[in-house]
């Protein structure tokens, strides 16, 4: 058993120590606000937050993150309204949506370490990957939350 | 949708399956207006609430292009209800077969969505309000000519009496339809027209947005799959005994062209996949590769007697007497979709003989009929959920005979359970329907002023018809494959198009702009060597060659104004122009640079205009233009599949590159509706940005550049 401290709530879950997290929340738990891209790390898709910090969790064994921290889009607000999820309504960042999950956990956890980042620090820890094309408005939204 | 936002996975699935089946006794009524539930049916569209919401069904697919919304707002506009007020439903698409097409096509393809059924959707929102109107005016006992509606109450003029639509709806219902409606002048438009937001947003910053992978079952089960590499192989041997006793697999299962193994979670499937050793029947394609390829559409260039599209004048005359000819062969790879979204599909069979299935799509219509064939079960029977879409760009335009559709429902056949099949990364980028991969040699002969007198055009590349539409193809010709060159609209007086058709064993489909896409970049780009050679401002140039074509010309000159074309730039950046028309638009870009040490591209700004005729959601339009900049510059500076021993080479996000936030330049956007036609929106946009970034690069360079991506595998990022 892998216990696992997910947005507030402890899950004892009976998987392979190298299932990676993501499918632990997804197929395990249900959780399914966080995306499956690439599966290597490459489109940030499944980024959830691990003690606060961003992390591909299509390539983070679930045994690797017990005890820690977990944090899903699920559990980044009760309703919806932390400052990136009305930022991002404000700005109307997504299209699909589909990589939107981890695009906000990633800028959640860039503004608890930066909360006034530059372009460069955003280019820097920002590396999802969005085939609708919604990073300037992402970018936008990101500058706005800085100046609040 | 909206109604399910707040509802949990399991909810969410009782409640489509209670949606289901409200939708299924809407088959057995004997009229389109009548209710099927408490709530009032008022069309096939419009469903008012006692509640006074509003539930429109949209009958297009939702793959981030807007179109719920924007589709939504037409309906709305003309049923003068509280937008506030209004929320959606995907329609079961059992029921165009049902109410005799009242839906018309679903296929969400060709920036299609609202252009062609904006007038379908406007008229249910009239007729239902002309409905609820009549409703209220019986019950008054009075004329409705004297009564009018606004934001869902009517008001009888005279006495100032009101009622709400939901209080009217349930004998609205009863209402016989008008025959004739007539629709608002767009100009007074209240709710369409305006930058409404998107009725999808706060699902989407929430992770509750539910997509088809999200679909989760009792007693589902999760299926991997590894597909003949090579194009047209099949499944030889393979060995279970190697992958006996793996963790949580239950079943391998064997499909003509491919093994999927099902297990207890998608992970567990996917490392067993990948573990088991498969024998392939390569057919007759092993061989092939990216240098063959490109030796056939090499020797297409040069090919005689292929057919001709247009030939106006004398080209051949005009070239050999010219003052100046200029000559140059352009190059294109295939390109992956690589939507975020992997491909799967979702299938459970039911003990009363029913079949339910999930999948994201831009055809609704294509997956039950995939489903109907696969399974072999009546398409009534079949209830095919729509969900969003996680990107879709085109792949997911019809369900081909053994594409996802087809596989899960085998597996789920073998497997006796509801199984989740979903594509690993590496398979999607790797059994894709690719953009074509196309050539072009282009001569023109230019005038003592410098303008073209002839412009002679070979094409030499993939036919998509070839794999979609085979039957389509008379005499070797794909008149689509020279869009942009057979409806060339620069003023030239001797002009020849012809194409050597050059088909490989890679399947070939719809990509976002589809030959729009490598088009611009032949003809633009080439239009602007002639201009630098001609030594004029590119810009100009084409405003001169354009005086025959009134929407294209307004519409690069409102983008060249919006640019500030003409005016000084800072030390070394540079500006590139292009236009193209498509999809019912008219589009223009300019895309200003530097360039980097290493000989790529930096951009800084693009500045578009679009005329599509009508702005139904000015602010979805430039999220769309903005959105297609990304996704023109992902292909332009790094995309390319290549081909080797007959399979694609790239995988996964690694080897086939993708725009990051850290490349995205500023992006303006200008819309400049000229009215009185309705142009599509998801597609023309991206087409005239890879030009006039190359332009730019002539510009800066004096070079141009020929081949894409810029940016050749194995280069430093820039």
């Amino acid at each position: 058993m892998i216990n696992l401290h997910i947005n507030g709530q402890d899950h004892a879950v009976d998987v392979d120590p190298d299932m990676p997290l993501l499918w632990v929340l997804r197929d395990k738990l249900g959780m399914m606000g966080t995306k499956f891209g690439c599966g290597i790390a490459q489109c940030g898709a499944c980024t959830v937050q691990i003690n606060g910090v961003a992390m591909r969790s299509c390539v983070t064994p679930a045994s690797a993150v017990a005890g820690a921290t977990i944090t899903t889009i699920e559990g980044l607000s009760t309703n919806g309204d932390s400052p990136v999820q009305a930022a991002w309504v404000a700005h109307q960042v997504p299209q699909c949506g589909y990589c939107q999950s981890g695009m906000i956990m990633a800028v959640d956890a860039l503004l608890k370490t930066t909360p006034k980042p530059t372009d460069d620090q955003i280019n820097a820890a920002i590396t999802n990957i969005c085939r609708c094309g919604t990073y300037a408005r992402a970018r936008d939204a990101i500058h706005d939350i800085a100046q609040a | 949708m909206n109604k399910i936002v707040k509802l949990d996975r399991r909810s969410f699935l009782k409640a489509s399956a209670v949606a289901g089946g409200g939708l299924m006794l809407g088959f057995h009524m004997p009229t389109a207006n009548a209710a099927v539930t408490k709530d009032s049916e008022i069309n096939a569209w419009v469903v008012v609430k006692a509640d006074d919401s509003v539930l429109i069904r949209v009958a297009h697919s939702e793959m981030g292009q807007g179109a719920m919304t924007g589709l939504a707002q037409l309906v709305a506009e003309e049923l003068d209800c509280d937008w506030s007020k209004v929320k959606t439903e995907f329609v079961d698409p059992r029921l165009n077969i049902t109410r005799n097409k009242v839906y018309g096509g679903m296929a969400t393809v060709g920036s299609r969505a609202i252009r062609s059924s904006h007038e379908y959707v406007r008229k249910a929102g009239a007729s239902a309000r002309v409905m609820l109107v009549q409703a209220a005016a019986n019950r008054w006992k009075v004329s409705a000519t004297d009564c009018t509606a606004k934001a869902g109450v009517i008001t009888h003029t005279a006495s100032g009496r009101t009622l709400t639509y939901g209080a009217v709806a349930e004998a609205a219902a009863k209402i016989a339809p008008p025959k004739d409606v007539t629709l608002k002048d767009p100009a007074t438009w209240t709710i369409a027209g305006q930058p409404k937001m998107r009725l999808d947003m706060q699902e989407k910053v929430t992770g509750q947005a539910a997509y088809a992978i999200d679909i989760r079952l009792d007693g589902m089960l999760f299926a991997a799959i590894a597909q003949a590499p090579v194009f047209g192989g099949k499944l030889k041997s393979y060995d279970e005994a190697a992958i006996a006793g793996a963790k949580g697999v239950r079943k391998v299962v064997a499909l003509p062209y491919a093994v999927a193994v099902v297990a207890d979670s998608y992970w567990e499937a996917q490392k067993a996949v990948r573990g088991l050793p498969v024998v392939w029947d390569n057919g007759a394609n092993g061989k092939v590769s990216s240098a063959s390829i490109a030796k056939s559409l090499d020797e297409g260039l040069a090919a005689k007697d292929v057919p001709v599209a247009r030939n106006d004048g004398d080209v051949e005359k005009a070239l050999a007497g010219a003052v100046k000819t200029i000559s140059a062969e352009y190059r294109v790879p295939y390109l992956s979709h690589a939507s975020m979204e992997p491909m799967n599909c979702t299938v459970r069979f039911n003990a009363d003989g029913t079949l339910d299935v999930w999948a994201p799509t831009q055809n609704a219509e294509a997956i039950l009929s995939a489903a109907a064939r696969a399974s072999g079960l009546d398409p009534l029977k079949i209830m095919v959920h729509l969900t969003y879409s996680g990107g879709g760009f085109g792949r997911r335009g019809g369900a081909a005979p053994g594409d996802y559709v087809d596989q899960a429902v085998a597996i789920a056949k073998a497997a006796g359970a509801p199984v989740k099949l979903v594509w690993s990364r590496e398979e999607d980028i790797q059994h894709d329907f690719y953009r074509p991969i196309s050539s072009a040699k282009m001569t023109a002969a230019l005038d003592a002023d410098g303008y073209p007198v002839a412009w002679n055009t070979r094409i030499s590349g993939h036919s998509i018809l070839s794999t979609q539409n085979p039957s389509a193809i008379k005499n070797n010709m794909d008149q689509g494959f020279l869009v942009l060159f057979h409806d060339n609209v620069y003023d030239v007086a001797n002009v020849k198009v012809d194409y050597a058709m050059r088909n490989s064993h890679v399947p070939v489909g719809y990509w976002r702009s589809v030959n729009h896409s490598q088009n611009a970049y032949f003809r633009e780009c080439f239009l602007d060597e002639l201009a630098h050679a001609a030594g004029k401002d590119p810009y100009e140039y084409r405003r001169k060659l354009l005086q025959k074509a009134p929407k294209q010309l307004a519409v690069i000159e409102a983008c060249a104004k919006a640019a500030d074309w003409g005016k000084p730039l800072p030390a070394g950046q540079f500006r590139g122009i292009a236009q193209i028309d498509g999809y019912g638009s008219y589009a223009a870009a300019v895309v200003e640079i530097s360039m980097n040490a290493d000989g790529s591209p930096h951009v800084h700004r693009v500045v578009q205009a679009i005329d599509p005729g009508y702005a139904v959601n000015p602010d979805s339009i430039k999220a769309q233009m903005e959105g297609s900049v990304a996704w023109t510059m992902s292909a332009a500076l790094y995309g390319e599949i290549t081909v080797k021993d007959g399979r694609v080479e790239q995988g996964n996000f690694d080897r086939y590159r993708m725009l990051l936030m850290n490349n995205m330049p500023k992006v303006e956007t200008v819309i400049v509706p000229s009215g009185g036609f309705w142009g599509g929106i998801g597609e023309p946009g991206g087409p005239a940005v890879v030009p006039a970034l190359v332009n730019a690069m002539l510009a800066a360079t004096g070079k141009p550049q020929r081949s894409l991506p810029l940016i050749k595998r194995g280069t430093t990022s820039v």
